[in-house]
Order: structure tokens, then C-alpha cells, then sequence
């Protein structure tokens, strides 16, 4: 993030000095610096493999959809297709091939790119609502795929996947303090690459695209091309994140864990965290791995025994409902700008008018 | 796309137009229209609403297919050019109702003009490699500079969507100055300013074609301005070229008054 500082220099013949300084990376390296060390440390192995590795993995995903959807504008609800074929491909490399993890996982979301690739090309033709109508024939048809060929969970009679062995580079991650470390190291290092990618002519292509295609034209940026790169980029991102879904948080999965539901799960991340934010990926995947937890936790202090857990369950759901639609009201830019206003909010403080 | 090298014709225009004819189901907008734009002149195109002035830019960078008649820019021929095609060969562009990246900053939106120039690709970006580096300090320089020029450099940071329409106007023609053009189409871009304003943007436009050595085009309402700013003036009323000259000559051309003051017939 830049801050632009104004100060008046009257010695020289230039009236107004502008610097540019970055703020806030220190913080991100002492973040970073908390994830590696700090939080194995203080936190337990449910805290790590329950909440931290879904939360990271999530944000992972929110980050694919949202250089889809809220850098260059194309609407999508297929993201759990394309988190099934980083898995079901992670997968096949790993039994078939006999490759290492890590390796593995990136050709995993190589293939879960080019088949975005594929399923972007109608983005030429096609927009908005159609465009979304058009990402769910292909989020049904990768779901019936992966349930109709055997070939791709190996004929196991329960249709699920589970890693052979779960190694990088001959060090064994199996454990839940090594997966905690494969998801973070992964996470890390993509965050970076997306942060890269939307700072870039790139980032700035599927903006423009995103805002006014036919001007985007005019001022000599290949809309087509911006498209379906943003596509391939989105889905190489949600392939990995599926990938790390099966096999470093769940353990197995079939693919009834990226059904339509965690299409719109990820939808609702990057509502909630912010269209066209990176930041926004994380704030609004710990929002919705976080609350969950927090309503639970509400209702066993208040209501316990009290209430059907069933109905707490609905509730939840309502509540999570709700939130929902007062932030498309309320702050369509979703949380990352709340705490960005509130934030330069704070910095004029008291000078509030 | 038809371009073929056919030498003919001026040898000092940038632009031929040759024998356009364009309408709309069947409405005629723009009928058998032919001019030349030297290199390196101011060129206005001046006439009432709905004479087609806009719509001949339209033709001209490739966002309308005439019916018939073809353009010769460069040393090309095209019957049918694409908006991609003619940035990518130097035709910059303005609209008349702003064409901004309403999200994006003032200098993302001028960056955008750059992707003609660009070199490097989506891994070098990614990765940040060297070359994209480069790149990205060399592109930022290049913005920055369109940004003093335009007086621009308080908005770098703010969204375009928030700024005064006579700033946008610049903010827009900045993002095609900084493509590095040889044709400059701009349509209408004193439209709602104030007298101020509209010297400001006149002197810029000056200063554009005379140390840029950028031809350019533009459409304009205020008489004074094109008389001041222009090297060359072509009058269109229905469609239809009913002047062409320097703008003393167009002046004084009966039909240019009887189409512009409703002359009693």
C-alpha cells in the first residue's frame, strides 16, 4: 500500500515535494514471520488443522475467483469444479506418475488451467448473467465427470481420493504440523504471485476489461486474450487450492466436497472480503471459517442444551444469510474497504469533518 | 482486415478518407465522404448534431464498418479495421462521453494506454522478473510524465469515477497521448468546460501537435476555438461534406453558413 505524503519545500524551485512510501510491509513481513514461527508454537494441533489450514486454503480459493471476478469482471459459479480437477489431477500424478507433492500439486493446477482455459473461451461471446449460466454447465459437468469415471478416484468403491503419501523432496508433510507448513509455504508464495499479477500491465488489463471492455479496446488492450488468461490464472489458483483441500486438510475427499455449495462459498468470501482485493481474499475467508466458530460458541454460552442444535445450525445459516445481503448493501467493496475507511478514519482522528 | 500498400494518392496525408458511406438500418449517417488529413495539421470536423462527426471517428478507428468506401492511414488500405488494430497502429482515441476505467486510478487508467508498448508477459509479470522490472519503472516514468504534462499529478492515486468531468477529459486524453500515437482522434474534448478550461485544453492540444508532431483530428462546437486552434477545417451537415479548407476559407463558404445559421433560402 502507498501513502502519498504532501510537504512544502520552499527551497527549492519545485513548490510541492511528493514522496511515495510504502507502508505496511513491515507488518505483512511480521505476519508472515507470526505464521512461520509464533503460531505452531502457541496454537494446538486442532487449532492448526481445523481452523488455520481451511482458512489459508479458502483464501486460497478466494484468490482464484477474484482475479476472475473481481479483476477482470467475469462472472463464475464453477470454482468447485475447478478445485475438483486440481485434486482429481493432483491425484492422478501422484498414483500414476509417483511424483512428489509439491510437483505434483502445480501440474495439478496446470491442468485445472487449461481446463478454465477451455471453459473461458465462450467469455468472448458471452457476458455477464449469461456468462455465469454458462460457468455452472461446467461446474455440473466436472461434477458428474469425477463421479462417472472411475478411472479418476482409481475404482475405489467409495468414489473418494486419498493421497498415496504426502512427501516434498523426500521430507515427509504427513504430519499436521507438515501440512500446516505445505499450506502456508504454498499460500505464501501464490499470495505473492497474485499480488504481482494485479500490480502488473496484467492486473491492470483485466481491470480495464472489467470496467469498460469496448474502451479497453480502443486503448489497445486484447480483450480476448485478458479474458481467458484471467480464467487459466483463476483456475490454476482454485486447482491448487482443491488440491490442498483433499489432501492437506480433509485427508480424502470425493466430489461432493466441491459441489455447487462451495462455489458460492467462495463467492461469498470475496463479497464479504472485497471484489478486486487480495486482502479482501483473507478477510473474508477467516470471516466465514471465524464466525461459524463464533456463533457456536455464542449460542453454547447462551442457549446450551436450551435450543435444538439443529435449529442453531439453521440459524447460523440465516445469520450468515443476512450478513450477506447487508454487505452487498451496505459496502459492496466489501470488508477490505470498511477497514481501509476505517483506518484513514483513524489516522485524521480527531479531525473527524 | 484488408490492409494492402497501395501508394497512392497524397503522399503528405496521414489519413484518406475515401468515399464513406455509413448507415443504420437504412438511416443514412455518413454519405460518400471524402478528405485528406495531412501529417502533423490540426483537423477539425465541425457541423450540427447528428451531422455523423462522431460516427466518422467511429470509422475511422474501426468501432463502425462503413457500408462502403475505405480508409488509407499510413501507407494501408482497410475497408474494415478493428478499435484492438487501430491502437495497436497509432490511432489514439477520445470519446465524447468519457471511456474511463471508473475503478482505477488516474495513473492505472493512463498505464492502460501503454499496452501496445508492452513487451514482457503474464510469467514475467507474475514472477516480477527482470525484464518486467524494467518494464513496469520504464511504463510508470512514461505515466508520470503525461501526468505533469496534463497537470494531473495531485490525482495520480484517486479513482477516476470521483474526479470533475473537465478532469476526466484529461485524465482520457492522457491515456491516449501516452500510447505514443501518430493519430489523434478526439471527440468533443472541450465539451462542458468552462472558458478557463477550454483554454487549457486548447493549449495542451497545442502543444501536442507542435512538439509531439501528433496529427490530429478533433470535433468541436465552439467556433472561436477552431478557429484559433486548427490548421484545416472539414464541415459536415446530413452526412455529407459541405466544407473543406483552412478555416478562413470555410468561413466564408456560403453553404457552411447556410448549414450552421439555418440561412434563409
Amino acid at each position: 500500500m502507498t501513502d502519498t505524503t504532501l510537504t512544502l519545500d520552499r527551497n527549492t524551485s519545485q513548490p510541492i515535494l511528493i514522496r511515495e512510501r510504502k507502508s505496511g510491509q513491515h507488518w505483512l513481513w511480521l505476519l508472515l514471520a507470526g505464521a512461520y514461527l509464533a503460531l505452531p508454537a502457541i496454537g494446538n494441533e486442532y487449532w492448526l488443522n481445523a481452523i488455520v489450514v481451511p482458512f489459508l486454503i479458502l483464501s486460497l480459493a478466494g484468490i482464484g475467483l477474484n482475479i476472475l471476478t473481481g479483476y477482470a469482471g467475469q462472472t463464475s459459479l464453477g470454482s468447485g469444479g475447478f478445485m475438483a480437477v486440481g485434486a482429481f489431477a493432483t491425484y492422478a500424478f501422484l498414483l500414476h506418475l509417483q511424483l512428489t507433492f509439491p510437483v505434483a500439486l502445480f501440474l495439478g493446477g496446470v491442468i485445472a488451467a487449461l481446463v478454465g482455459f477451455l471453459f473461458g473461451l465462450p467469455s468472448a461471446k458471452i457476458k455477464g448473467f449469461y456468462l455465469m449460466v454458462t460457468s455452472l454447465a461446467a461446474q455440473f459437468f466436472l461434477e458428474w465427470l469425477f463421479l462417472k469415471v472411475p478411472w479418476f478416484y482409481n475404482y475405489s468403491s467409495s468414489a473418494t481420493i486419498s493421497a498415496p503419501r504426502l512427501d516434498a523432496f523426500g521430507i515427509n508433510l504427513s504430519n499436521s504440523l507438515g501440512k500446516y507448513y505445505l499450506v502456508l509455504t504454498v499460500v505464501a508464495v501464490l499470495t505473492w504471485v497474485a499480488v504481482n499479477l494485479v500490480r502488473s500491465q496484467t492486473g491492470r488489463n483485466w481491470m480495464a476489461v472489467r470496467d469498460m471492455d469496448t474502451a479497453a479496446a480502443v486503448a489497445g488492450i486484447r480483450i480476448n486474450h485478458s479474458k481467458i488468461l484471467a480464467f487459466a490464472i483463476s483456475s490454476f489458483y482454485l486447482g491448487v487450492a482443491g488440491a490442498l483441500w483433499t489432501f492437506a486438510y480433509l485427508g480424502s475427499a470425493g466430489v461432493q466436497s466441491f459441489g455447487l455449495s462451495r462455489s458460492f462459498q467462495i463467492l461469498f468470501i470475496i463479497i464479504i472480503g472485497g471484489l478486486g482485493s487480495i486482502s479482501g481474499c483473507f478477510i473474508g475467508a477467516a470471516f466465514i471459517s471465524l464466525l461459524p466458530l463464533a456463533l457456536d460458541v455464542i449460542a453454547q454460552t447462551l442457549f446450551a442444551g436450551r435450543v435444538d442444535a439443529g435449529l442453531l445450525q439453521n440459524i447460523q445459516k440465516a445469520i450468515f444469510g443476512a450478513l450477506i445481503i447487508w454487505f452487498l448493501i451496505k459496502e459492496p467493496d466489501g470488508m477490505a474497504r470498511l477497514i481501509s475507511n476505517w483506518r484513514s478514519r483513524l489516522s485524521i482522528w480527531p479531525l473527524r469533518f | 482486415m484488408t490492409g494492402s500498400s497501395q501508394g497512392v494518392g497524397d503522399p503528405d496525408a496521414i489519413l484518406e478518407v475515401r468515399n464513406i458511406s455509413l448507415s443504420f438500418q437504412g438511416i443514412k449517417a455518413i454519405t460518400d465522404l471524402s478528405f485528406n488529413v495531412q501529417r502533423r495539421e490540426i483537423c477539425a470536423l465541425i457541423g450540427p448534431n447528428g451531422a455523423g462527426k462522431s460516427s466518422l471517428l467511429n470509422v475511422v478507428n474501426g468501432v463502425y464498418t462503413p457500408d462502403s468506401g475505405e480508409i488509407l492511414y499510413g501507407d494501408e488500405t482497410f475497408r474494415k479495421l478493428k478499435p484492438l488494430d487501430a491502437a495497436r497502429r497509432g490511432i489514439g482515441r477520445t470519446f465524447q462521453n468519457n471511456a474511463l476505467f471508473k475503478k482505477m486510478s488516474v495513473r492505472d487508467n493512463i498505464m492502460t494506454g501503454l499496452s501496445r508498448h508492452s513487451r514482457t508477459n503474464f510469467i514475467e509479470h507474475a514472477l516480477r522478473l527482470p525484464r518486467a522490472r524494467r518494464e513496469e519503472i520504464d511504463f510508470t516514468q512514461r505515466s508520470e510524465d503525461v501526468l505533469e504534462f496534463l497537470d494531473l499529478r495531485a490525482h495520480r492515486h484517486t479513482p477516476v469515477g470521483s474526479l470533475a468531468y473537465g478532469v476526466q477529459k484529461r485524465v482520457e486524453l492522457g491515456r491516449a497521448l501516452v500510447s505514443d500515437p501518430t493519430l489523434l482522434l478526439l471527440d468533443e474534448p472541450m465539451a462542458g468546460m468552462n472558458a478557463q478550461e477550454k483554454a487549457e485544453m486548447a493549449a495542451f492540444i497545442k502543444d501536442i501537435n507542435q512538439h509531439l508532431g501528433i496529427t490530429i483530428v478533433l470535433i468541436e462546437h465552439d467556433v472561436s476555438v477552431i478557429m484559433n486552434l486548427s490548421d484545416h477545417v472539414v464541415v459536415l451537415d446530413y452526412g455529407r461534406k459541405v466544407g473543406d479548407g483552412t478555416p478562413a476559407e470555410v468561413r466564408a463558404n456560403p453553404e457552411v453558413i447556410a448549414a450552421y445559421l439555418g440561412a434563409t433560402h
